[in-house]
């Protein structure tokens, strides 16, 4: 185990920011990628004569 | 199978470029006032301008080829010759290669004229504007080739012309890296040969691969 | 996965419903193990602090956004050469999530970048070349998205795939080199600790966790473009009678 409390793993030696503010975007990014997949998808179900179906 | 088709393309497309002069001398234009926006930016200082000189001069030299690219194979296509080129059976790559080269005669070789101009603006020493003459001799056929398969492949769209700026830039980037860069060389005392070693490799493949590629880029554009 | 080249998309569409689930299944397992090993195993670094830790999402991030993009043109190319048309949809798919990792190694790379080297951007050879290929995606996006008839799109962007994918070592071998001539070269984000064994088997993990998360999110958006394109379909109809 690395850390002596959970203060010390949000705070990461002082390089919280870093380290969480990449985790977060990366989590963002694969959470909202699948979203709009998922969006386009069923948009194609329900319409799919619509040539202009973009993501 | 002769390449005389290579120069009768290119031929026909001068001829009727006589015809446009103005619009012709349009990207050469660009050039000059591009490059000397520059001082207004960055301050009027002599010394600090002939250290981003060729980058400068590199940088407008792209844009300004890019600039009339979209216009490459248009006419050609509005007045149905482009499909008589596909259709006959003279090589596709042989055509392609001829309006590159037209295309350069067009765009580039005003270019290479205009810049001992702009280096005089940056206060470049001769040695270094004979070696930028040079470089761009050496890299603006390059831009002209992998500009036609940009043209090629926009064919009739849209937003064609900042499409091709998307498409062939960054492929643009070794040919701007040794082109500059053989110029900052030689002014810090270096050889530029391995710079310029390089630029023809470019040429070299370039000529050779981007004919090929805008034959099967016109095909893709005119079959549907 | 040379099976599916001459496929029928009702066949893909039917066997990848029943694969995607796992495929998210195998994507949260490997990202539970990876951040775990990465976090609670793997030791602080004597150079870098806890600030290294960037290293599980960033370069897992950046190997998926090079092999994805030859991946793409792959199948593009097969697509054109074959006149295989699911090929080629799935090159359309997995541009964007392409995309999407080589603005992650990017951020990942600033956020590594700033409090190691104190700049949020160097002109490290690695960082420039991945801007680069993030320039090389959103051309072939672009170009394939602006063109209407799909056959066209598709060849035009297997022809732009295949050149950018030529091109990528001329362009890195000239960044690198433009890299080493204007500093002191010494700046290079991964110039990476010795890597202890935890912290590469980390690394890993989240790499397989990234590839089956990679094979997730294409496989749906495949999905999505067969509906799309084969909505003439007896059988695309008929699931359009199934929604509510």
């Amino acid at each position: 185990m690395n850390w002596g409390s959970a203060n010390d793993f949000f705070a990461m030696g002082g390089y919280g920011l870093y380290v969480w503010g990449s985790y977060a975007v990366a989590l963002a990014l694969m959470v909202l990628e699948p979203g709009l997949v998922s969006l386009r998808h069923r948009r194609a179900r329900r319409h799919p004569d619509d040539q202009d179906a973009q993501e | 199978m002769t390449a005389g088709i290579l120069f009768t393309v290119a031929a026909r497309d001068l001829k009727l470029a006589r015809r446009r002069r103005i619009e012709a001398l349009l990207p050469v234009v660009f050039f000059v006032v591009a490059a000397s926006l520059y001082p207004f930016g960055v301050g009027p200082e002599l010394q600090m301008l002939r250290e981003i000189a060729s980058g400068i001069v590199w940088v407008c030299a792209l844009l300004a080829a890019m600039l009339s690219l979209n216009t490459l194979y248009v006419s050609d296509y509005a007045d149905g010759s482009l499909e008589q080129m596909v259709l006959s059976r003279e090589s596709l790559v042989l055509i392609a290669a001829g309006k590159a080269l037209a295309h350069w005669v067009l765009t580039g070789l005003p270019l290479i004229l205009a810049s001992p101009l702009i280096g005089l603006f940056f206060g470049m020493a001769s040695g270094t504007i004979a070696v930028m003459t040079l470089t761009l001799l050496l890299g603006t056929p390059v831009l002209s080739l992998l500009g036609s398969v940009g043209a090629a492949l926009t064919l009739g769209l849209r937003s064609g012309g900042v499409l091709i700026l998307l498409l062939v830039l960054p492929l643009c980037i070794p040919v701007l890296i040794f082109g500059a860069g053989a110029v900052t060389a030689f002014d810090a005392g270096l050889s530029a040969q391995g710079h310029l070693s390089l630029l023809g490799a470019l040429l070299l493949v370039s000529g050779l691969g981007a004919p090929w590629a805008t034959a099967a880029a016109l095909r893709i554009s005119i079959a549907s | 996965m040379r099976f599916f080249t001459f496929a029928a998309p009702s066949r893909f569409y039917a066997l990848s419903g029943v694969l995607i689930p796992w495929f998210w299944l195998a994507t949260v397992c490997l990202t539970v193990l990876g951040l775990y090993l990465g976090f609670f195993v793997a030791p602080t670094d004597a150079t870098q602090g806890e600030a290294y830790r960037i290293i599980f999402i960033h370069v897992p991030a950046a190997w998926m956004s090079m092999v994805l993009y030859l991946v793409m043109a792959g199948w593009a190319v097969v697509g054109w050469a074959f006149k295989a048309r699911l090929a080629s949809m799935v090159a359309r798919a997995i541009a964007p999530t392409g995309a999407m990792f080589t603005f992650l190694a990017l951020w990942t790379g600033a956020f590594w970048g700033k409090p190691t080297w104190g700049a949020w951007w160097v002109w490290d050879a690695r960082l420039t070349s991945e801007l680069i290929l993030l320039f090389l995606y959103l051309g072939y996006i672009a170009l394939t998205e602006s063109i209407d008839d799909d056959r066209r799109a598709d060849s035009a962007g297997a022809l732009v795939a295949l050149v950018g994918a030529i091109n990528v070592p001329i362009i890195y071998f000239s960044v690198r080199w433009w890299n080493t001539l204007h500093q002191g070269a010494s700046v290079s984000i991964a110039a990476a600790p010795k890597m202890a064994e935890t912290m590469l088997t980390a690394m890993l993990v989240m790499t397989f966790a990234c590839w089956a998360y990679a094979f997730a999110v294409v496989f749906m958006r495949t999905r999505a473009i067969v509906l799309e394109r084969e909505a003439h379909t007896d059988w695309v109809k008929a699931l359009r009678e199934d929604v509510p």
